[in-house]
């Protein structure tokens, strides 16, 4: 333990009181282990009591080039002891693997700042390989931040020794020994990790061992070595959280079972058509594993065929679900027209990455909302959700459901890499608080006979299922009689036809009210947001309201159609500022529908928002 | 085909009067395209079908206009993705009786892709694939079956790639069941009743005529005078003759190719004719190869040698996996890195 007497002001550098949250960030290369790392340590971090939030950012390689600048993987978590909604601006500490994972992530450290390295991994090959021509441990170049460089590579070594495992196995633990410090650094219990890691290496116990062993000495280390800085240990007070089962979980595993939980709100089976692409493959995964709650999955030969087998499966009776990200959405685009024209519905969701074309597949944006809300050829009205969190994805997938399935359309569920990937604790829902939406079959000729497209008080036409006796009737792309659903090309048709659609998308909108989320109904200013935003914009506007500001935050979960408050509600604040991780597309859409002066602030960085950015545009508005 | 389905409602037997619409046909006057619609609505009785249970699904184009004049249930999509649409059909209820009528342009251009994976996947239904080498609906464009040299709107001074093979293409995907007709040959009915008792995708590659736009493309097998020469109806445990017996097809030992032998006074035998074997894949790839011109066309079921499908591996998985598992939302939101908040705090 240090005993030096405190310098710094590193939040953990000898600060003595005890801050509200801190941001950690692993960062290696994409071998060493560091998305798992971050896994462990978020466990234990929920296991603590506090609020967390994380990020994963790694690479579009699968495997790298060892030590090269674009193999770096990093992980980061924001945790604290009271509300956590962002996975945090600046890290306060940086645990760097190698010279690679230092040099693209430093930058972001905060002045005074721990960094932790492993002068193992600094070698002249590895610096050479981050574009290093001096050591940056050693040339004073990271003076602004507190640095503990040691070898973690030979004290894991050291560590294992009994198991004689090869070098390069051997080395393997290193992130192991590296939590075991962190697990100390936050006076954290390892037995929940040391459990985990018997169960993962269950068929090899002498990998487990010797991760246990490594684990251990991380740890203790921690405790008894003479640390080069003054580290202090800290223990943060849990957040306060409500009695419960909880558990972790990232948007993609909230999405899934917000679906399989929509569908069986609805009593139907799902079909799930999905072709793989990133970051939306997770969802195919984890649904390919939950055939007893009658999920049927089909990876489909392209983006195409997962919508059209989809809408075939839809049309022959199951809840119709299709998954993809941008460039696969943009693939779909025909036949989302084809659920449309022929009113079937259809579950699509879209986890966005930056664009265009292929863009970067592992970062994230939010500039698919026009492809959303306008992206089909005709005049072909869908509504769209979208996602703020994690969490939230769960309850933005069943409602996708039920919009589909009660107006017998296709429904776009956005989210985006950072909430597919990002885990945050959930407290399990008590599902018997969800009221179920039963579909209902047409199964019998109603009295005036049949009509295919029909319409309900909710302007629905009745899904009639084939196989059903004496319903036989015909449907496709071409325009619909009305109430017929004939082939009819009649000028007139066409115009009931297109307005019978807009209307009815229009309609959900009855009885959807925008609340807001922080401050009040009317004001100076309102900072409107959508998906992934939320966290960000939620901490900078409680910050700009303690400072005294007349500001509110906005959070739009249905982006078409929007609620039937919203233009009224907008027009009560004086400014209205909308940060979106795209060019302006919402700030468009609501100048459009309401004649609003919408101020912009944009990041196309594919990074998250930071809350000092937000902040300063709010600043700015009020000036 | 579908025989738990027919099994398991009974239904009324029906005439072919059962399997029209109301919709007036919007198929040009002389258009191949009504004979294949006679020859399906004469089979779908013959084959016990059940007009509830049966779907047809196509893409675009002329031959996807089909389903609107059949009195089952039909699903007109979009250009080359029936066969997509169908698979969710077919999987969502596996009882369904699924047909796909597509064309040359629909299932071998925009929707290749679609129908290789289909084929490969064995997905059990019929696809009729109504080959005219001609983009119809669009006035006349040359098509991935049109022969090097067709003149036509968008190759006004002729193509000059060589054109797809159906059946070939079948075969090459990993059909289990080739056949071929032509949309006025008197057996069109009967090899629908072959493609409809396959368990299995069953692809049958219809020769259409186009009267407007490629008119008589294969008039050198498909007249009467012609017919003799230019038809090889091939039949399982059959030999292989056409020319009213005189002529028949054996194998060049030496080079591994088919030939064409005369068979004198009936003895084919002698002349070494094979005897086709619809489960031979071999054979059915060179017959379906055989240059026409210096051999006859090959018509009739060439290829027919069931696999498990693909609905079935499906739905054998899933009840597999289900088995002995209750769903239970509650515990499935529930499962995964859990703790409990409790007065004290969170505990594992």
């Amino acid at each position: 333990m240090a005993s030096a007497a405190p310098t710094s002001t590193a939040p953990l550098a000898g600060n003595e009181a005890a801050p509200e949250a801190v941001v950690v960030r692993f960062a290696g290369d994409s071998g060493d282990g560091m998305q798992l790392t971050g896994g462990q340590f978020t466990l234990s971090t929920a296991l603590a009591g506090n609020d967390l939030a994380t990020f994963p950012d790694f690479p579009a390689e699968i495997r790298a080039p060892q030590g090269t600048l674009f193999g770096v993987s990093a992980f980061q978590i924001n945790f604290g002891s009271s509300d956590i909604t962002t996975a945090g601006d600046a890290p306060d500490i940086l645990i760097a693997m190698n010279p690679a994972a230092l040099k693209t992530n430093v930058v972001d450290l905060k002045a005074g700042g721990l960094i932790i390295a492993d002068t193992g991994e600094f070698s002249e090959r590895n610096l050479a390989k981050a574009k290093y021509d001096v050591n940056p441990l050693e040339d004073g170049s990271l003076g602004r931040w507190q640095v503990l460089a040691f070898d973690i590579s030979a004290l894991t070594l050291e560590s294992v020794k009994p198991f004689g495992l090869g070098n390069k196995e051997a080395l393997r633990c290193k992130n192991m020994w590296t939590l075991g410090l962190a697990l100390w650094l936050f006076d954290r219990d390892r037995q929940p990790i040391v459990d985990w890691l018997k169960a993962k290496f269950a068929k090899a116990p002498d990998i487990a061992e010797a991760n246990i062993a490594a684990l251990n000495a991380g740890h203790a280390y921690g405790e008894t070595a003479e640390l080069s800085v003054p580290v202090k240990q800290l223990h943060m007070a849990p957040a306060p959280a409500p009695e419960g089962l909880y558990r972790t979980v990232t948007g993609a595993e909230a999405i899934s079972l917000g679906l399989v939980a929509g569908a069986q709100l609805a009593s139907l089976p799902m079909f799930f058509g999905g072709y793989p692409i990133t970051p939306a493959s997770a969802i195919l995964h984890h649904l390919s594993r939950l055939k007893e709650y009658g999920v049927t999955t089909f990876q489909a030969e392209d983006e195409i065929a997962a919508i059209a087998s989809a809408i075939g499966a839809s049309y022959a009776g199951s809840l119709g679900v299709t998954s993809s990200s941008g460039p696969g959405i943009a693939l779909k685009g025909e036949a989302m027209g084809l659920a449309i024209m022929t009113e079937l519905p259809l579950v699509i969701v879209n986890s966005q990455r930056g664009g265009p074309s292929t863009g970067l597949p592992t970062k994230t944006e939010q500039s698919d909302l026009y492809q959303a809300v306008y992206g089909r050829n005709g005049d072909a009205p869908m509504p769209v959700i979208a996602a703020r969190s994690p969490a939230d994805a769960f309850d933005c997938a069943i409602e996708a459901c039920r919009i589909a399935i009660q107006y017998m359309t296709p429904v776009m569920l956005l989210t985006d890499g950072y909430i597919a990937n990002a885990a945050e604790p959930w407290r399990v829902p008590d599902m018997s608080g969800y009221a179920p939406f039963p579909a209902q079959f047409l199964d019998h000729v109603p009295e005036g006979g049949l009509r295919p497209y029909a319409r309900d008080e909710k302007l629905a036409r009745p899904w009639i299922r084939p196989g059903t006796p004496d319903l036989m009737h015909r449907i496709g792309g071409i325009e619909k009689e009305v109430g017929t659903g004939h082939i009819n090309y009649a000028p007139a048709n066409h115009q009931a036809m297109t307005e019978l659609r807009r209307d009815k998308i229009l309609g959900i909108a009855k009885g959807l009210r925008q609340d807001v989320a922080m401050g009040n109904e009317s004001g100076r200013l309102a900072v409107v947001g959508w998906g992934s935003t939320f966290g960000p914009i939620h901490q900078a506007v409680r910050r700009a309201r303690r400072k005294g500001h007349d500001v509110a935050h906005i959070h739009i979960r249905h982006i078409w159609p929007l609620p039937e408050n919203l233009g009224d509600l907008l027009k009560a604040y004086d400014r209205i500022l909308v940060p979106e991780m795209n060019t302006g597309q919402l700030k468009t859409l609501l100048r459009d529908q309401y004649l609003v002066d919408a101020r912009p602030l944009n990041k196309i960085s594919g990074q998250p928002f930071r809350i000092a950015e937000i902040e300063a545009a709010i600043e700015g508005m009020l000036a | 085909m579908n025989d738990i389905a027919t099994l398991t409602r009974p239904h009324a037997e029906t005439t072919l009067k059962d399997w029209e619409t109301d919709q007036e046909v919007r198929w040009c006057p002389g258009c191949g395209d009504y004979a294949i619609l006679k020859a399906v609505q004469r089979t779908l009785p013959m084959i016990g079908a059940d007009p509830a249970n049966t779907v047809f699904v196509s893409g675009i184009g002329c031959s996807s206009r089909f389903p609107y004049y059949v009195e089952s249930y039909g699903f007109h999509t979009i250009h080359g993705r029936a066969p997509a649409v169908a698979t969710g059909v077919k999987l969502a209820n596996p009882q369904l009786d699924v047909w796909i009528v597509t064309g040359d342009g629909d299932g071998l251009s925009i929707g290749g892709n679609h129908t290789m994976h289909i084929l490969r996947r064995n997905l059990d239904c019929q696809i009729l694939l109504f080959n005219n080498e001609i983009y119809g609906l669009t006035k006349g464009q040359y098509s991935p079956t049109s022969r090097e040299g067709t003149r036509s709107p968008s190759t006004p001074f002729g193509s000059v790639d060589h054109p797809a093979k159906p059946a070939a293409f079948a075969l090459g995907s990993g059909a289990r069941f080739v056949a071929r007709a032509y949309d006025v040959s008197k057996q069109l009915p009967e090899v629908l009743v072959a493609a409809h008792a396959h368990k299995g995708a069953a692809f049958v590659e219809i020769f259409q005529n186009c009267i407007v736009y490629n008119k008589d493309v294969f008039a050198d097998f498909t007249e009467k005078k012609n017919a003799d020469e230019g038809q090889l109806w091939v039949e399982n445990g059959k030999p292989l003759l056409f020319s009213r017996g005189s002529k028949g097809i054996a194998l060049d030992q030496a080079t591994l190719t088919l030939k064409v032998v005369d068979v004198a006074d009936g003895d084919w035998q002698a002349a070494g004719v094979i005897v086709h074997d619809v489960t031979n894949r071999a054979i059915a790839h060179m017959l379906v190869e055989m240059p026409f011109g210096p051999f006859p066309m090959a018509l009739g079921v060439i290829y027919d040698d069931p696999l498990p499908s693909f609905e079935q591996a499906v739905v054998a998985q899933n009840a597999q996996l289900a088995k002995g598992k209750t769903p239970d939302l509650q515990k499935l939101v529930g499962t995964g890195q859990t703790w409990t908040v409790t007065k004290d705090g969170p505990v594992l």
